[in-house]
């Protein structure tokens, strides 16, 4: 089967024609550069997506903390994580990258603070 | 009257990196004022990813890229107005601004930079007919209004022009449970980072369709629904292409502008291509001792240039203040052929310090083309480009000792060479 992608790498946005097998690439065609291969390598195998968010805040200025996964997650995973962060209520005050969720939707990933945020005085 | 050396009129990315630079060059008396309750500017409702690469050489979020920047100025002794607006500046560089605590107040500066972003374009700028309903907002208050304030503004949400804060909303409201129905682009092309095409809109299915416009919108007292049609070469909507789609939202990411209403009353000239201030190659407008940088001068995609172009920015305003600049004749900076605009319009050569960083966009999407930089019918300079689009600013560094025997300078670019 061949699948049409944007090679995202780089701003000449190549059309990419992927060959696949099951799941498997076979051949990448239409691509600049082998950076291309990389990225259809990765994008077919085990795409991935960092999620970042807010979290309902408590005892601080402003009522939502913007949150992040410190690390990127497998796409089909986003939807879980999104799930999990929708619960979370946290008290200030915060520092940035501070744990918010540990091992987020059992992907071994941590969401942390993107700022930190102080207690009303 | 309160004296400064510089007042700083806004305290977002390119504000604060400006104020570093400045303090770094030996001012110590610099007024910073900030509208909003805190530092950060628009970076603290971009929550996303893909900040500042190049200046803290890993992806930040945007409220993280502030705090990094944030901590850098609360190294220095900067007085910092929070909460306050400037609401006037005269010729003679007198800055009024307003706060709860100090009422209406008067200061006295040597020097002035314009550090105070853009704004979007709304509504009744492209003049879409139809009902004057409630929720039609811009892309950048519904983000606002989600992500520092937690509050979605739709449940079925349509999306007017393809320019990055709406793909990034698109995606954003998505997450957060809300269907997006589309997103529609007059242009035959996207505006966006082709990042964000793929990541925004195609992971989650979202269809763009492009030369299409929304050309009616319904709904009383809310929006409920609107009308789109297909657009001909000139823009023009086509009779009977129309098609509606149900929606309690509609939100419109149609470009920015740079804000420079508080120049309005002073004699300073302007450059209708940027919609912003001409400046020299210190960032300085024709009037003497006025500086702008960041998006009030131009429309930036990625804060990492604000940042370096305030710097620069930044430098020249401490070499004004410490020495003052030789007063000199002007070469002028022209867009030419498929180049939107340029920046700096102006160049010194005697003031000019080390090369000179020029930022441009061209007007449309081009391939295998040639930049080509004139003095005259002089070509100073050719670069091959595989690919230039009006969506990705393009920055050109140019040496000093080529500029220096430069008359005026015309940027363009020559297609299918």
């Amino acid at each position: 089967m061949i699948k049409e992608m944007v090679c995202i790498v780089c701003p000449m946005s190549c059309r990419m024609q992927v060959e696949m097998d099951k799941k498997k690439v076979v051949s990448v065609s239409h691509n600049g550069c082998v950076r291309g291969v990389k990225y259809a390598n990765e994008e077919m195998s085990n795409p991935t997506r960092m999620v970042t968010s807010t979290v309902v805040l408590k005892n601080a200025a402003l009522t939502r903390l913007p949150v992040m996964t410190a690390s990127p997650v497998p796409k089909r995973k986003v939807a879980d994580v999104m799930k999990q962060i929708n619960k979370v209520k946290v008290k200030a005050p915060v520092k940035m990258y501070d744990v918010i969720i540990e091992n987020v939707a059992r992907t071994g990933v941590n969401v942390v603070a993107s700022r930190s945020m102080d207690a009303i005085k | 009257m309160r004296k400064v050396d510089c007042v700083i009129v806004g305290g977002g990315s390119a504000g604060m990196s400006c104020a570093v630079a400045i303090a770094r060059f030996g001012i110590k008396d610099i007024l910073m004022i900030e509208r909003e309750k805190e530092l950060g500017g628009i970076l603290n409702q971009c929550i996303h990813h893909g900040f500042g690469l190049h200046i803290y050489k890993k992806e930040c979020t945007g409220p993280e890229f502030a705090q990094l920047l944030i901590e850098s100025v609360k190294k220095y002794h900067i007085d910092i107005k929070l909460d306050t607006t400037v609401i006037n500046i005269t010729e003679g560089k007198k800055v009024t601004y307003v706060n709860e605590d100090e009422g209406v107040v008067e200061v006295q500066a040597k020097a002035i930079v314009m550090a105070c972003g853009c704004m979007e374009r709304s509504r009744g700028m492209i003049s879409i007919p139809g009902d004057r309903c409630g929720n039609v907002l811009t892309a950048g208050t519904a983000q606002r209004y989600l992500n520092i304030d937690g509050y979605m503004c739709g449940k079925r949400v349509f999306i007017l022009g393809s320019g990055d804060i709406g793909l990034i909303m698109a995606r954003r409201m998505t997450l957060e449970g809300a269907k997006v129905l589309g997103v529609a682009e007059i242009m035959p092309y996207s505006n966006g980072l082709s990042r964000n095409i793929v990541q925004c809109l195609e992971d989650f299915n979202i269809p763009l369709y492009l030369n299409t416009t929304v050309t009616r919108i319904i709904g009383h007292p809310r929006l409920e629904r609107i009308e789109l049609s297909s657009v001909d070469e000139n823009l023009r909507p086509i009779k009977d292409s129309e098609w509606s789609v149900a929606v309690d939202c509609l939100l419109l990411s149609i470009g920015l502008l740079p804000d420079t209403s508080l120049l309005n009353k002073l004699n300073v000239e302007r450059d209708p291509q940027t919609r912003s201030v001409a400046v020299n190659e210190a960032f300085e407008m024709s009037l003497s001792g006025f500086f702008a940088c960041g998006n009030v001068l131009q429309v930036h995609d990625l804060v990492d240039d604000v940042y370096l172009e305030a710097e620069v920015c930044g430098r020249e305003v401490a070499r004004y203040l410490h020495d003052g600049f030789v007063d000199e004749e002007m070469v002028h900076v022209c867009a030419g052929e498929n180049v939107a605009h340029v920046v700096p319009q102006r160049l010194r050569k005697e003031n000019m310090q080390d090369d000179c960083r020029f930022s441009f966009r061209v007007k449309k999407p081009m391939r295998d083309c040639i930049l080509r930089i004139r003095s005259g019918e002089n070509i100073l300079r050719e670069v091959k480009k595989r690919v230039m689009l009006p969506a990705e600013m393009e920055k050109l560094d140019l040496e000093k000792s080529m500029l220096m025997g430069a008359k005026d300078l015309v940027f363009e670019v020559k297609e299918d060479v």
